[in-house]
């Protein structure tokens, strides 16, 4: 958390992390990209270290509502670092963050963080904040996410971002094991516009037929999901024979 | 489903073609703050009593056991399911979604007359077919435990419906010819841009943690030539009202039609009444504008390179 507290003071001083920006570049030679280390201590020139906000297995941060990103689809986290760098997606933190990272940075640390491990279940630390949420909250997320709300437009969340929500492909990041406050933030965020639709504009239809309950049960279900698939469940018995 | 329920949908069709536009408009002006009122499908007169309302008797495990078929149809009746796809993936929301050939408005209408295959159907046997071509499976004998299950699901869906009524919503919406004919080239514009995203630019969905998560839409594990969806005008109405999900009735009739021309413009396996050659298959199963069948589509004479009927079902032992 101290880390944390320095980094988002220092995200407020753009001017700093401007002219820290400045020399690296002006020599106009890359140095060799090591994601590693950019992970651990930041670019030296207006990067900090990823895992300040994102833990220190790049597996989130709930009281600070920052997302898992260890085990993302590379695509998709190279997506993001660019709309956060052009302010498609705005966010006060990201954005000087995103900005300062080469295009080559940007490719490394994707590779890089969506190969990290995602351990079955999230250290206590980080899944905090969800017991938080009431029994009924979580079965009207349960319901939100696995059918949804059709008679109000809303297909259920595990149609696209898959089984338990555990991501699909590049378009449909994992909602598993995601602070809660990370959640909620996203659809406020297509709510208010400050975050682009996404593809087909379909994030920000959707968050846009879900009231305040809505939003807060699918956050709180979807925070105390398993990161990782739960071991195949056990086959019910087919039904189609004759006893 | 040709003329046993055309009288039904020909109302339904008015009735749903003016609310979609209604309803496109009203999802692109909502406000942030408030959360925008349903838009992606028109309210239907009829709505089926919520799954929390399943009796918990033995008649409720029935029940129960009849949506898990529809709605993990692969896991639940191997024996009859030949590809990937669920019924509920063309029947949404677990068949209670209008315009979305719900099953409550189903069950009311049957037994029926239906032209495709020349005699009056009882609910069963409908649902016969549906595993025989959509699922590309195997027709369960009638009164096997998989039609009883998906019987006693249809029938208390359609709790309080009256028998042998014309449901508001039942079927997909019929949409209206198009200006121009249903195009292959511009129908693949419209896939790439609105539904490569989730059926995969090769149109073969997308699987996670072995579920498939987006169906396929053309290709061996897809339905066969003999699925009600192989009729471009069926698949045109389907996907005008449903898809892309979430943003039914988002594309114009036009890209509706394009688009289900060139979903149905693919190779997807054989028609299981094969009467001996593509000629004669075509002549007596395919007649009809709505079919690619037998037709030469983007340099591929269709049905002629099919792989056989029945997909997983085919070497499995036949049903005790
Ligand atoms: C946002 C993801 C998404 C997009 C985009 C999308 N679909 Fe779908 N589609 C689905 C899902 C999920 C299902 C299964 C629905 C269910 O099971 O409830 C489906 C089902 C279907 C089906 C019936 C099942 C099958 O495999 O045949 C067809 C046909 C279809 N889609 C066509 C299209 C067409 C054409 C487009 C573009 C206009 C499109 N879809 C865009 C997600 C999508
Ligand atoms: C590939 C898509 C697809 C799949 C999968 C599918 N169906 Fe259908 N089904 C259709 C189409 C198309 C119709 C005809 C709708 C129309 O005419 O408007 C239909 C019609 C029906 C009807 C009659 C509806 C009416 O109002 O008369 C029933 C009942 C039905 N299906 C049950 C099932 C069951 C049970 C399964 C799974 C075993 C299933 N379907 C799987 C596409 C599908």
């Amino acid at each position: 958390m101290q880390l944390v507290r320095r980094w988002l003071r220092m995200a407020t001083a753009p001017a700093l992390v401007a002219c820290v920006a400045m020399p690296a570049r002006a020599q106009g030679r890359p140095a060799p990209v090591n994601a590693a280390t950019i992970v651990q201590q930041g670019n030296g020139h207006g990067a900090p270290a990823c895992i300040a906000c994102h833990g220190p297995q790049l597996l989130g941060n709930a009281a600070g509502g920052f997302p898992r990103i260890a085990g993302q689809n590379a695509d998709y986290i190279q997506a993001q670092l660019a709309a956060l760098a052009n302010g498609t997606r705005k966010n006060a933190v990201m954005l000087p963050v995103a900005s300062s990272l080469s295009a080559a940075e940007r490719q490394a640390l994707a590779a890089y963080i969506s190969a990290l491990p995602v351990p079955a279940a999230l250290p206590t630390s980080v899944d905090s904040g969800v017991s938080a949420a009431s029994a009924a909250a979580l079965s009207h997320g349960e319901r939100l996410a696995t059918r949804g709300d059709w008679p109000r437009g809303l297909p259920g969340c595990d149609q696209c971002h898959g089984p338990g929500g555990i991501g699909v492909g590049a378009a449909f990041p994992p909602l598993a094991g995601q602070p809660a406050l990370y959640i909620t933030n996203q659809l406020a965020a297509w709510q208010q516009k400050t975050r682009a639709g996404g593809p087909l504009d379909l994030m920000a239809a959707i968050a846009n037929r879900m009231t305040p309950a809505d939003v807060a049960a699918a956050a709180a279900y979807y925070a105390a999901q398993p990161p990782r698939p739960a071991p195949h469940a056990a086959r019910a018995t087919p039904a189609g024979s004759r006893p | 489903m040709k003329t046993g329920s055309a009288i039904a949908l020909a109302v339904a069709v008015g009735v749903a073609t003016g609310v979609l536009s209604h309803r496109f408009t009203r999802a692109h002006t909502a406000s942030p703050a408030t959360p925008a009122a349903a838009p992606a499908h028109a309210p239907a007169a009829f709505s089926p009593p919520p799954d929390s309302a399943m009796p918990n008797d033995e008649f409720g495990k029935m029940v129960r056991l009849g949506r898990q078929i529809f709605r993990h149809t692969g896991q639940y009746a191997p024996r009859y399911t030949g590809n990937s796809l669920t019924c509920e993936n063309c029947h949404i929301d677990g068949g209670r979604l209008a315009h979305s050939a719900p099953l409550w408005a189903a069950y009311v209408s049957y037994p029926a007359y239906r032209s495709k295959n020349g005699h009056v159907n009882t609910f069963q046997e409908r649902m016969q077919g549906c595993f025989r071509f959509s699922m590309n499976g195997k027709a369960p004998p009638l009164g096997d435990s998989a039609l009883v299950a998906l019987e006693s699901y249809a029938y208390w869906l359609a709790t309080g419906a009256g028998v042998n009524t014309k449901l508001d919503g039942r079927g997909y919406p019929a949409l209206p010819r198009p200006a121009q004919a249903p195009d292959y080239a511009r129908g693949g514009q419209v896939f790439a841009q609105r539904c490569a995203l989730c059926h995969g630019t090769d149109g073969q969905g997308q699987r996670a943690a072995d579920a498939q998560v987006f169906p396929p839409l053309w290709g061996p594990n897809s339905y066969n030539w003999g699925a009600g969806m192989a009729g471009i005008d069926k698949a045109a109405g389907f996907i005008k009202a449903n898809m892309p999900l979430g943003l039914g009735g988002t594309l114009s009739d036009q890209e509706a039609w394009d688009v289900a021309m060139f979903v149905d413009g693919h190779e997807r396996p054989q028609d299981p009444r094969f009467a001996g050659s593509v000629e004669q298959t075509r002549q007596r199963y395919h007649d009809s504008a709505n079919s690619n069948y037998g037709k030469t589509v983007n340099g591929v004479l269709l049905g002629a390179h099919a792989v056989p009927a029945g997909g997983s079902t085919r070497n499995a032992p036949p049903p005790r």
